[in-house]
């Protein structure tokens, strides 16, 4: 073990967690905790090429009840990374289709010897579910519009590399605040941290009742530019939508597109995000995604850093 | 058939504003006399004496509207189970809803349901029967026939009837038979793939909303019919403050309409989702604490007529499920009373007697009982004995129901139903039934 990786050898007393279920319900002490303990990964670790042993032993579960490429290879290859074996769950080819709970599905693996379950499921709170009825660790990765923490916390982890401290910058998440879970996540997260957070879309697709919870609300993109450190461009998700919120893709991507012309109206510095998968010419342009200010693709590579600190702060003291 | 006096207990009953410790006398199935002489069966060896000293005498508890689940879902209720924990809840009288499989929309069904009561011989049973075939809110059942077999009211159920022109014509044909027409007040497209009230803990927890406004057009909109056609009126739930501030104002313009709700949408609000717990899962949803306390004022202020059960039951399979698949509803039957002391009644917002009448006369009324929900001479012997200061922990394990669905399960209430008497017979005593 290298001098280094010694350092990680015990999880800190004050993270007192056994699952992650959502950045509503962390302190900024716990969330800071989170970001510190990735950047140290990503130091460790590097290109990927150094593994770690810290989890070695335990094995990681992905119970991915939805579609997804992206998060299921990084929480993968993040257990991998930490020395943890890792095992795949396919819920089509599952005994859900033969009409299992999804409890009695979460038990059974539990029941051969699995340490963590990384969950991804389109019903708000299934995960939350599962944690009260196992006795492993529980990630979530994801439940319908509700959470999906590592992503918001990969999100803020990118902001503070770039501008040390969260504290006073004005943050926009765009577009379909609704269904969008990494907005529910990235606001809860980056008002602990201290940032102004504002979310910005068509009416149908954003509540005024986010006032309530300190958030400022905005229907005009190009009203609030100007003022905005950070524009996280959120996906359209038309898979969520019972009926179309807007009259057209082509309506929406006039009003809400971060394209060159709003470019030119925006801070120099501002950085842009997206959380992905991106709809080019929707959500943004392609010369905006592959430009100088966006961060797209370091928001994927410190998504794997925060899934393996996570990973470890939840699941380490069972190594 | 023997004769029973109760002696010494709090005699409520609200149909003759009587609230007074005495002695009632029953005789063969029916209430005989008050104020007798405590000495009065002092020379029947048949006569049984019950000692109600510290209790309340009230007049037996009428649902009005409960899922009994038979036919068609047994694994959830049956009529004997379901009727067994109607009398654990001290209720005498429940009106079945129609939402069975086969709903009850013909002469044949409604007299299954009447034969199964009669076999299961706990509680008496009223037939609420279909307004629409098949509740699918294309064609009028046929209520005359119904009305014939015994149905006492027409509803159907939780499937709102959306055609306006079926609801009218439904108000104008019933109005041959004094009949009224139960409304379950909810627009389908504005709930579609809801699960929980419309709100900032739905903004919040990311799930689907049901906004208040999809019961109060549908509220709206059954009051205009009812009072262009002069027909009966009763919204089955209230649970909006907008709700009942259009209840009150059709009120006092002389509207025939009158309305329920039931203990867990005055208790409990859309916080209690962020649990995650399907037993907080009910339509209409846990509203938000503004519109808990406008109903709680809806029921001070006499504009909520009626406190029923909603008894919805579901086998726990069903409800061990994710929260947007989970079927709506909870058991409500063997909570109502002892929600309706702890909630209303200790913390003043009614006295005993507006509560009872809630629960006896007002539904009695409402549905056409007229020898039901009173204790006057000649009435049927249906007696509930509660002794109000009981306090007891909810535990759904020892529920008469078969289903264990209840938010209420670890809850500490008061008020407890002691003894429950249907047409002269002790049916219910001391947590047990009487055979």
């Amino acid at each position: 073990m290298s001098v280094a990786e010694s350092e990680l050898e015990y999880v800190p007393q004050q993270w007192t967690h056994s699952h992650l279920l959502g950045l509503e319900s962390l302190t900024a002490e716990e969330i800071t905790l989170i970001l510190d303990t990735a950047d140290r990964f990503k130091a460790l670790v590097g290109d990927g090429r150094n593994k770690l042993k810290v989890l070695a032993g335990t094995t990681t579960a992905n119970l991915f009840f939805e579609n997804s490429t992206r998060t299921r290879t990084s929480f993968g290859l993040a257990a991998r990374r930490l020395g943890a074996d890792v095992v795949d769950f396919s819920a089509s080819s599952s005994s859900l289709a033969k009409g299992e709970t999804i409890i009695d599905t979460a038990k059974t693996i539990e029941a051969m010897g699995v340490d963590c379950v990384v969950v991804r499921h389109r019903t708000p709170g299934t995960p939350h579910l599962l944690a009260q009825n196992l006795g492993c660790s529980v990630i979530n990765a994801g439940d319908g519009a509700h959470e999906h923490p590592t992503q918001g916390l990969l999100d803020i982890l990118t902001i503070r590399q770039h501008r040390g401290s969260l504290t006073g910058l004005t943050v926009a998440l765009v577009g379909d605040i609704a269904h969008s879970r990494t907005a529910r996540s990235n606001i809860w997260g980056l008002k602990k941290l201290g940032a102004h957070v504002i979310v910005c879309g068509p009416a149908t697709l954003v509540s005024r009742r986010w006032e309530e919870l300190g958030v400022e609300v905005s229907y005009s993109l190009d009203e609030i530019l100007p003022r905005c450190d950070v524009v996280n461009l959120l996906r359209i998700q038309f898979e969520r939508q019972l009926t179309r919120p807007f009259p057209s893709v082509r309506e929406y991507a006039h009003l809400y597109a971060m394209n060159k012309q709003r470019m030119a109206r925006a801070k120099k510095d501002i950085l842009i995000m997206a959380p992905g998968p991106i709809n080019r010419g929707v959500e943004l342009t392609p010369d905006v995604a592959d430009g100088p200010q966006s961060v797209i693709l370091e928001q994927v590579s410190n998504g794997l850093a925060i899934r393996m600190a996570v990973l470890w702060l939840c699941c380490g003291r069972r190594a | 058939m023997s004769r029973i006096l109760i002696q010494n207990g709090r005699v409520i009953d609200p149909s003759q504003s009587l609230d007074r410790v005495t002695n009632l006398l029953i005789e063969h199935g029916r209430i005989a006399a008050l104020d007798v002489p405590a000495d009065h069966l002092s020379g029947d060896p048949e006569g049984r004496v019950i000692d109600a000293a510290g209790r309340i005498v009230s007049p037996g508890l009428i649902d009005l509207g409960t899922q009994l689940r038979e036919p068609g879902h047994e694994e959830d209720e049956t009529i004997h189970t379901g009727t067994a924990a109607a009398l654990a809840g001290g209720f005498t009288t429940v009106a079945c809803l129609p939402g069975t499989d086969p709903p009850l929309d013909s002469q044949g069904t409604v007299e299954f349901v009447q034969h199964q009561a009669e076999r299961a011989d706990h509680c008496n049973v009223v037939v609420i029967a279909c307004v629409s075939k098949n509740r699918e809110g294309k064609e009028l059942a046929e209520i005359g026939q119904l009305v014939q077999a015994g149905a006492v009211a027409f509803s159907d159920g939780d499937a709102p009837i959306a055609n306006a022109e079926l609801m009218r014509r439904a108000f104008q044909y019933c109005l041959m038979f004094d009949k009224p027409i139960l409304s379950h007040a909810e627009v389908k497209e504005l709930t579609a793939a809801g699960v929980m009230h419309d709100g900032l803990e739905s903004l919040i927890l990311g799930l689907p909303g049901m906004p208040a406004a999809a019961e109060e057009v549908m509220v709206s909109r059954d009051i205009s019919l009812a009072e262009a056609i002069g027909g009966r009126l009763h919204i089955l739930q209230v649970s909006t403050a907008g709700s009942v501030e259009i209840l009150r104002r059709a009120k006092a313009r002389g509207v025939k309409v009158t309305a329920g709700i039931s203990p867990h949408l005055f208790t409990l609000s859309d916080r209690s989702l962020r649990t995650f717990d399907s037993n907080y899962k009910t339509n209409p949803p846990l509203r938000s604490q503004q519109d808990v306390e406008a109903c709680i004022g809806g029921l001070v202020d006499g504009t909520i007529d009626v406190i029923c059960s909603q008894h919805s039951p579901h086998a726990e399979e069903k409800k061990m499920r994710e929260l947007d698949l989970a079927p709506f509803g909870i058991v409500g039957l063997e909570t109502a009373l002892s929600l309706v002391v702890t909630q209303l009644i200790e913390p003043g917002h009614l006295d005993w007697s507006s509560a009872l009448a809630k629960l006896t006369c007002q539904p009695a009324a409402v549905l056409g009982l007229s020898n039901k929900g009173t204790l006057r001479p000649g009435a049927d012997a249906d007696v509930t004995i509660i002794d109000p200061q009981a306090q007891w922990q909810v535990d759904t394990s020892r529920f008469f129901s078969k289903s264990r669905c209840s938010p209420f399960h670890g809850r500490t209430l008061r008020g407890r139903v002691e003894t429950v008497i249907v047409g002269g017979r002790v049916k219910f005593h001391a947590e047990a039934l009487v055979s």
